[in-house]
């Protein structure tokens, strides 16, 4: 006799928008106000020039350590969106969108990128962590704000961002097992874009979906398609407001990609996908569905698009210059914010490098 | 005053604090409802409630996260690592995130975090248990690093750490827990971080050690003086990064001469840092080579052989006694 092994645990998957901009699920869509609805197009038409604008500026030698966000609009500004400015977001490296649309200046994100200091001095009213760099550390991380939003008995939610590849980390399950545990008020949205670099998410995982990894943590798990700006506003809203309401913690996977490169560090996306596949997620793209679901409602226009274009070419500059202002930073400088106050060895040290110059 | 046991003391320390502060928050594996598995924890959940003191899922990893998110928040976490070989778990949480929280942010975020951990060998753990793995931390910017030697001290650095605004590795020697009783006053009162204290007075060779070897140089230096008429100076360095050299070289402005005693393995560590401060600070001071006696570099051994292997008495008087001839 064998046991039924259950392999195919079952997650929604959401989609309001398909491809072509036609509603195909009314009951999922979200109560957004027709300037809510342009606010998102807003937002991810502006990003998608920024992004752009970004990567020739890293070509140029004008920034530092960027990673491109072109093809993950919806899933980014769509899950920002569903948010408030009390709740707490912990990024990793790629989610600058969410960031900068939280409240984080855009020269911060541009000094951040060229490595300087101020660009991780986040303004004390903006709640939001530096992006993170190691794979999975800030959903640990994500499960002690949320806890600590629980203690306090305040109405916030923490969210952390990570990709397909950070699902893969051990910290990944410890993190959604600790708020699941917690009963905290936490979502975490796994940005699946197939690709982890170079290694794609069938050789990252067994599971069907990323979304079930939620089932053994005991905790809700959805998919949504991360190319539809209406379906990841509504899945992410439904998630913060339970989370802020006591009913603890999501996982969301949006199924997305990335247009570009890893990051402007030298990644050639030629050597792990073709140019069909890329064809494929671009007849996806979500601009350009949500745009035509807009244009024929009347609320968005050639004129509204090319406003928003050169709104973001604008800010992409008074952004580049604020970043240039920037004081040169200093080593002193540095010792100083290693510890509070400072021990008698790094006094020393600061006053040899002082004296440098 | 009170005659208190070193892990009375820790818990007294995490009472007073818990009383003192409601920021404090105790946690980690089983230290909730069952008071940690050497009771440091004893009694606190019952007093404080589950929300201050509290049970964590097994994950050190977490375990540290989760500390790190608290304190962002304006949390004072004391976070339990069960035995410090498990440390490597945390390592990424401690060492690439608390530690580097006030600098990543431009001074915006700080974590002040207490990490508690039992150590140390003599007390036949199994494998991963009694490892000295603070040479890692020692290495670590953004860490202080305390290693109390006796119960007085123990309350007191614990009560300094837990006050400190950044990440405090506080690491508790199991063969000390229970092995004497000291006066302890039962008020608050605090022992700097980062300053080393002259256990013993002497004229005749300095010696550094912290932890249980501080008692293991002291038995050797009593004995010394009994058997030879030779003073060792002996000093308890308490805190283990930063080290508080200016004690260090007064000291050998007086000896002439220092050794160091120290449990973990002898290459890199603890030790080496204390002899290139000292070849900066008070190489002229010296008549002879400043010597480590330690355990060999291999692995922490058999629980059937650590007694041999860690610093015995009477190899830290052959130490003591090759120093003074060189």
């Amino acid at each position: 006799m064998t046991t039924d092994v259950q392999t195919k645990p079952v997650v929604p998957y959401v989609q309001v928008l398909d491809e072509q901009g036609n509603v195909v699920d009314s009951d999922r869509m979200p109560k957004l106000s027709d300037e809510e609805l342009r606010t998102l197009m807003y937002r991810m038409v502006f990003t998608r020039i920024w992004d752009q604008r970004a990567v020739r500026l890293t070509r140029q030698g004008r920034l530092g350590f960027y990673a491109p966000v072109s093809g993950q609009e919806a899933s980014m500004i769509g899950s920002e969106f569903a948010t408030r400015k009390e709740d707490f977001i912990l990024p990793g490296y790629r989610d600058m969108p969410q960031l900068v649309w939280h409240g984080w200046p855009l020269y911060k994100a541009f000094l951040y990128s060229r490595g300087h200091i101020e660009g991780g001095r986040i303004p004390e009213d903006v709640n939001i962590l530096m992006p993170q760099i190691i794979i999975g550390a800030q959903i640990v991380q994500c499960a002690g704000v949320a806890l600590a939003f629980k203690l306090k008995g305040e109405k916030r939610v923490a969210i952390a961002y990570t990709g397909d590849g950070g699902t893969s980390q051990g910290d990944f399950y410890e993190g959604l097992n600790f708020a699941g545990a917690f009963h905290a008020p936490a979502v975490f949205v796994v940005q699946n874009n197939q690709f982890a670099i170079s290694v794609p998410v069938e050789l990252q995982t067994a599971a069907k979906t990323l979304a079930q990894k939620a089932v053994a943590a005991g905790i809700p798990g959805i998919q949504v398609d991360g190319m539809d700006v209406l379906a990841v506003y509504s899945v992410m809203k439904e998630a913060v407001e339970r989370a802020r309401e006591g009913g603890g913690p999501t996982l969301i996977e949006c199924v997305t990609f990335r247009y570009g490169p890893h990051t402007m560090s030298g990644d050639d996306p030629t050597r792990y996908r073709s140019k069909e596949v890329e064809n494929e997620w671009e007849r996806k793209d979500p601009l350009i569905r949500f745009r035509t679901f807009l244009e024929r409602k009347g609320l968005w226009s050639q004129g509204d698009e090319e406003r928003t274009i050169e709104e973001a070419k604008e800010a992409v500059n008074e952004a580049l210059k604020q970043a240039d202002a920037a004081p040169k930073m200093t080593i002193p400088e540095l010792i100083d914010v290693m510890f509070k106050d400072l021990p008698a060895h790094l006094v020393r040290q600061r006053a040899e490098f002082a004296e440098e110059g | 005053m009170a005659q208190m046991t070193m892990i009375q003391a820790i818990t007294n320390a995490l009472d007073l604090e818990l009383a003192r502060d409601e920021r404090v928050l105790v946690f980690g594996e089983d230290v909730g409802h069952n008071g940690g598995v050497f009771r440091a924890t004893e009694g606190l959940q019952k007093k404080y409630g589950p929300n201050r003191v509290f049970d964590t899922p097994l994950a050190e990893s977490g375990i540290c996260g989760l500390a790190t998110g608290l304190a962002v928040q304006g949390f004072r976490p004391v976070a339990e690592i069960q035995f410090f070989g498990f440390v490597f778990e945390a390592m990424d949480e401690i060492a690439s995130q608390a530690a580097r929280m006030r600098y990543r942010s431009g001074g915006r975020y700080h974590c002040p975090i207490v990490y508690r951990s039992p150590f140390g060998g003599g007390v036949k753990t199994p494998e991963l248990h009694a490892d000295s793995l603070e040479g890692l931390f020692v290495q670590t910017p953004g860490v202080k690093v305390v290693i109390p030697s006796n119960p007085y001290d123990a309350k007191g650095l614990l009560i300094s750490a837990i006050r400190d605004d950044d990440p405090v590795i506080f690491l508790e020697h199991m063969k000390l827990y229970r092995s004497f009783r000291q006066e302890v006053p039962e008020e608050p009162y605090t022992v700097p971080i980062g300053k080393a204290a002259v256990a013993r007075e002497g004229k005749d060779l300095t010696v550094i050690a912290y932890g249980a070897m501080v008692r293991t140089a002291l038995q050797a230096a009593e004995e010394w003086a009994k058997t030879r008429g030779v003073q060792a100076e002996v000093i308890d360095l308490r805190t283990i990064n930063p080290i508080d050299i200016e004690t260090i070289v007064e000291s050998i402005k007086k000896t002439h001469r220092a050794v160091i005693v120290q449990e973990a393995q002898r290459s890199s560590g603890v030790a080496a840092e204390v002899i290139a401060q000292i070849n900066e600070n008070a190489i002229y001071y010296l008549e002879g080579p400043v010597l480590r006696i330690t355990p060999p570099d291999t692995v922490y051994p058999f629980a059937l052989i650590e007694d041999e292997w860690l610093p015995t008495p009477e190899r830290v008087l052959r130490g003591f006694e090759k120093a003074l001839s060189l």
